[in-house]
């Protein structure tokens, strides 16, 4: 057997060396398609129908990619099933694919592969791939032609034996705020070699919170120029050479076909494979990855960008769908109340009946449903034959085939019902959660690669689905029955699925809702913080966007960084003070360490005044204090201690003016406790003769054109500066 | 039989590609009358009603053709004239049966001679004259009924006469007359198709005058053949061609003239109603010709209409036949448009981040609309020309009423319902 596998390895790999250009030319094209996604990112729905079956805009994804082959030139497709194989296998043979003349459609079904990596190796030791290939998952969408494409991947491939894949992207903006591509997957970063587009580093796990992406140096010496690009997509269709196949059978650990494969050819050195980019700019090409991406590929779908790939378009066997103005696509057999209003880029398909005063925008309505009176539906995925009754309120949801929703029930954004689940009367599921007849897995599985692995294929999924109520209680197991008894409002039936993974504040990342207005608000808050800080020293950086670099991480390295510095060197201050204070050092020696600091900071001696003094209050209030009154005795006796350190620095009015102005703001921010207290402490700095009264004057005068709201300290030390002014009159 | 399905099947696919696997209107054409002339072939044809059987058999084919791409009109034109062909060949049989009838009753002796005679005389010749016996005349057969009847009997009178040998009262022999009849006249008709340009070249040098200016917009095989034909002979004149956004085929257009000779001035479509002045007339080709004159053409066929009137320029429509479309532009059974990708006007990457659907209330603010077609109705047409010579807009229902008979406007209503 062995033996044999070898003869025939060696056979083809000697036809290999023997074609010449133009074998190459006639060869027919193949393509590995994998049914699977080896993901969990569409559970519920992906327990009970594969994914490359669910309906995209009332056709299941599978077709989509297949009609895509056959239109680029494919001769023959393996398709790879894995979860719900059968499912797979029985919907291609009842398909048109396997009656296509030119095109074959053939299916490798495998149980027990729970990767990407799996199935590849597996394909290999088939022997069913003779040249080169295209590599695509069963959820893409493209109208791309791959001519091109393929015409440079060969060319390559002649000159230099180590060009293995060409991987097609295009380009797309990932958004600022979220750090993620409008597809809902995260950010990417790409390094191409402008000139040969030849990826030199792919990473798609960026880690934003830290602000910073690693480059080997390697790359810069070795490449004369790099082009790193954060606004690229990976369309995730792969022409590859026959020798991929053998790589992952070689290294038995790849998984991933990202994740390992290509991090790990990018990586490796040593057998100096080389992987490039095609970038397509016209023609459209997305991977439907999680929820957020299935909304948006539907709504570029309805936009037509998919062209010829879209539901007026009979491109594989879709019902005969006319398209109306505004965008609607409408098929035959729909009867729709008269008071109905049906917004523009909406499908609805055939026999589909919507009562009166319904609102429907912006929403793809399957086969078979019936929609009562009054309802709302936005941005919405109803697959066949759900039936909602009146005054139900739907918002960017996504609901399987044969949902009951009872009268006045609300779905909040985001929710997802899978299928056959029933909604009870004026019941509200909250946002983002997921509702399936199926109980939640209780053994999470620690790989989130891995997909539900059924090998007995669903069978027993589809006796309990058939299940009514009563049959699907039972079917709880024991310990959870009461516990996790999920309500869904009077008659409902299915479970809500407990949020994992990421938890709820992830959700809305891969929800089919739209982003939340407050959410948004929220990030880019947050990013405005961390942008301030880090606005002066991106002048270098900044033409190079993708180089986000956190004030955190510059640690000190950029000497033109001054508001960076003076908050570090604060904080140097702070801490001299502290250990002064507790380890007893002489005021001359505290004096001569802060000079220093000032040296290496490159501060002026107003800036060391305000620090010194930032830090004596700071200590003052940290010391254990139960009144006021007790706050201002430690403040004073602080101040009596360590005011020899402070005058040093108190060389001019200026300096004296900062100390107050210092003041005021810890008083607004880092320490509201002086704020009652801010009159008695400007007397005692007074007092002390650190504070000279021309400065106060001069502090009240340039207060009085300020703001109301800056003019609270001014106004509590009215009197102060009032007995101060008149003194001084005296004094003239 | 199972060709004929793989056939049909093989051309569904074609046209279900929208125009990347068949290029033009003629081409599909061509090709329909082709697939239906060897539906017709394969078809078996019983004793009674072979004309009913042969109808059914197109009709349900023609259904299919047209529902996979009923944006081409082409098809669904093409689908008609071929059952209007079945149609006046079975007439022209049964006129003949009963001239024949008619004949042996008053000569008996003689009526070998003289059933040779009338089954000698062509199908459509004897169609002519039953359409004027049985119908009221049209202005064509009033017009041109000696040329028609004196044009066609060599053609189909080379298969005609074998066969016409035998009694025309024998059931078979007219039933494989009848099917041999009906694909000479669709053969004839592929030929027209083919040589629909030449035919409407010819009458070039009527219309294009020395140092003219002409006009055109986007591409066209059939205006290219024409104004190439006047250039033939020795006309010199020039052509402004207005590029045809988004898909920019005037440039090819352009390319093609300046390769044959001809003086060529590339324009903007914007630019038309600036350039209109100088222009003394307007040709350009059009993706369809409706029953009341109107013209469904590429998108900006209706600005350079406009700007044609408002000038009084001549704004000449070239349309083979085939694109003579039955229905009327009010119909809901013709879809008149089309929406391609809207990335032929712009770049998705460059705008993607308009297209963001994550954010706000989930629908982009940027939509792009991408039209394939104009519709130019018949008062702003001045002339068509068609292979059977120049026409006025309002005469083209009555040349549309000669290529087609009433019954089988609709096609897919009825077979729908017979489904």
């Amino acid at each position: 057997m062995g033996a044999q596998k070898k003869r025939a390895a060696a056979a083809t790999a000697a036809a290999r060396v023997s074609e010449d250009p133009d074998d190459l030319a006639r060869q027919p094209l193949q393509a590995i398609l994998l049914a699977d996604s080896f993901t969990t990112k569409f559970r519920p729905i992906t327990l009970e129908r594969p994914k490359v079956l669910l309906p995209l805009v009332n056709v299941p994804m599978i077709n989509y990619t297949l009609a895509w082959l056959e239109a680029a030139g494919v001769a023959e497709v393996f398709v790879f099933c894995c979860a719900h194989s059968k499912q797979v296998i029985d919907y291609l043979e009842n398909s048109e694919w396997f009656s296509q003349p030119n095109f074959t459609v053939k299916t490798i079904e495998s149980h027990n592969i729970i990767s990407a990596g799996d199935a590849l190796r597996l394909i290999y030791e088939q022997n069913v791939i003779h040249g080169d290939f295209v590599l695509i998952s069963g959820d893409t969408v493209s109208n791309m032609l791959l001519t091109q494409a393929l015409q440079e991947h060969k060319e390559r491939k002649k000159k230099d034996n180590n060009a293995v894949m060409t991987m097609i992207i295009k380009k797309s903006k990932p958004s600022p705020i979220t750090h993620q591509s409008r597809l809902g997957t995260d950010e990417l970063f790409m390094a191409i070699d402008p000139n040969t587009k030849q990826l030199l580093y792919y990473e798609d796990k960026a880690d934003h919170s830290k602000g910073t992406i690693c480059l080997d140096k390697m790359l810069l010496a070795e490449n004369p120029s790099i082009s790193l690009h954060n606004d690229k997509q990976d369309c995730y269709i792969d022409i590859c050479s026959p020798e991929v196949l053998s790589l992952f059978t070689d290294n038995f650990d790849y998984q991933h076909l990202r994740r390992h494969f290509v991090k790990g050819l990018l990586l490796d050195d040593i057998m100096g494979y080389k992987i490039f980019t095609h970038e397509i700019h016209s023609s459209y090409a997305a991977r439907i990855d999680n929820y957020r991406s299935y909304d948006i590929v539907s709504k570029d779908i309805i936009q037509r960008w998919t062209y010829p790939y879209v539901p007026d378009v009979k491109f594989c066997g879709n019902r005969a769908t006319k398209l109306e103005r505004r965008g609607m696509y409408r098929a035959s057999e729909i009867e729709q109340s008269r008071s109905a209003q049906v917004g523009s880029f909406t499908v609805i398909g055939c026999g589909t009946k919507i009562g009166s005063n319904s609102k429907i925008s912006d929403s793809v309505i399957g086969e078979g449903c019936t929609i009562g009176s009054n309802v709302l539906i936005e941005g919405s995925y109803l697959w066949d034959n759900v039936i909602i009754e009146d005054g139900c309120e739907l918002r960017h949801v996504i609901v399987c085939d044969g949902v009951i929703m009872k009268a006045g029930a609300v779905l909040k954004p985001g929710v997802v019902l899978s299928f056959k689940v029933v909604i009870g009367e004026r019941f509200v599921v909250p946002a983002y959660s997921k509702v399936s007849l199926l109980q939640q897995p209780t053994v999470h599985d620690s790989d989130e690669e891995l997909e539900y692995a059924d090998n007995s294929s669903g069978t027993v999924e589809f006796s309990s689905i058939q299940g009514t109520a009563d049959q699907s209680n039972g079917e709880m197991t024991s310990e959870s029955s009461e516990a996790h008894k999920p309500k869904l409002g009077t008659g409902g039936v299915g479970y809500i699925w407990s949020i994992c993974e990421g938890g709820q504040e992830e959700e809305w990342r891969h929800s089919v809702a739209p982003i939340p207005e407050d959410k948004l608000a929220e990030l880019s808050e947050a990013m405005d913080d961390d942008q301030e800080l880090v606005t002066q020293d991106r002048t270098a950086l900044s033409t190079s966007g993708e180089l986000i670099s956190d004030s955190n991480a510059s640690e000190g390295d950029d000497n033109e960084d001054s508001k960076d510095d003076s908050v570090y060197f604060e904080k140097e201050v702070e801490a001299t003070f502290l250990r002064a204070v507790e380890e007893n050092v002489k005021v001359d020696h505290v004096i001569l360490e802060v000079n220093s600091l000032r040296l290496s900071y490159n501060m002026t001696s107003a800036d060391c005044a305000g620090a010194v003094f930032y830090s004596m209050m700071k200590l003052a209030v940290k010391t254990p204090h139960s009144s006021a009154s007790e706050l201002q005795q430690n403040t004073a006796n602080i101040i009596t201690t360590w005011q020899k350190l402070l005058k040093s620095y108190l060389l001019e009015i200026d300096e004296e003016i900062e100390i107050i102005l210092k003041f005021e703001e810890m008083c607004l921010e880092s320490a509201k406790e002086f704020s009652p207290l801010f009159a008695r402490i400007l007397h005692i700095l007074y007092d002390k003769d650190i504070l000279q009264e021309d400065a106060i004057l001069r502090w009240a005068d340039e207060k009085e054109g300020a703001d109301e709201s800056d003019k609270v300290f001014v106004r509590q030390s009215e009197k102060f500066v009032q007995w101060l002014r008149e003194a001084s009159e005296e004094e003239d | 039989m199972p060709d004929t399905q793989a056939l049909v099947n093989d051309f569904l696919n074609k046209l279900k590609k929208r125009g990347s696997k068949i290029e033009g209107s003629q081409a599909t054409a061509r090709q329909t009358a082709e697939l239906l002339r060897s539906v017709i072939s394969q078809q078996r044809v019983p004793y009674t009603n072979q004309a009913g059987a042969l109808i059914d058999a197109v009709k349900a084919i023609g259904e299919q053709l047209i529902a996979a791409n009923p944006v081409e009109l082409a098809v669904g034109n093409i689908v008609r004239r071929v059952l209007h062909i079945i149609r006046e060949e079975d007439l022209s049989l049964t006129t003949a049966a009963i001239g024949g009838l008619n004949l042996s009753a008053v000569s008996d002796d003689e009526n070998d001679d003289d059933r040779d005679g009338d089954s000698t005389l062509s199908a459509a010749a004897v169609a002519a004259a039953a359409r004027s016996t049985l119908r009221p005349p049209s202005l064509q057969t009033l017009l041109e009924d000696t040329p028609v009847s004196a044009a066609v009997p060599q053609t189909s009178s080379s298969g005609g006469d074998s066969e016409g040998k035998s009694k025309s009262a024998d059931k078979s022999s007219r039933s494989r007359k009848l099917k041999h009849d009906v694909i000479e006249a669709v053969n004839e008709l592929i030929q027209d198709i083919v040589t629909c340009h030449e035919q409407i070249a010819e009458q070039a040098v009527e219309h294009i005058h020395q140092n003219e200016v002409i006009l055109t917009l986007g591409s066209s095989r059939t205006v290219l053949e024409f104004l190439f034909a006047a250039k033939e002979k020795k006309r010199s004149f020039r052509v402004f061609v207005a590029e045809g956004a988004p898909r920019y085929q005037g440039h090819l257009l352009a390319k093609e003239l300046v390769a044959r000779g001809l003086q060529t001035t590339l324009i903007t479509d914007s630019a038309v109603f600036a350039m209109i002045s100088r222009v003394n007339m307007v040709i350009v080709g059009a993706h369809a010709v409706m029953a009341n004159g109107g013209v469904i053409a590429p998108v900006g066929m209706n600005l350079v209409a406009l700007a044609a009137q408002k000038h009084a320029v001549p704004f000449v429509v070239l349309a083979g036949s085939h694109k003579l479309c039955p229905l009327y532009p009010h119909n809901p059974e013709v879809l008149l448009n089309e929406l391609r990708s809207p990335s032929e006007l712009l770049d998705f990457g460059e705008f993607s981040d308009c297209m963001d659907f994550g954010s706000g209330s989930g629908s982009p603010l940027l939509h792009v609309v991408n039209p394939a077609f104009d519709y130019v109705p018949p008062k702003l047409v001045s002339l068509f020309i068609t292979d059977a010579g120049g026409h006025n807009p309002s005469y083209m229902y009555r040349l549309i009423a000669d290529y087609y008979s009433a019954d089988d406007l609709v096609v897919q209503r009825r077979a729908t319902a017979g489904n």
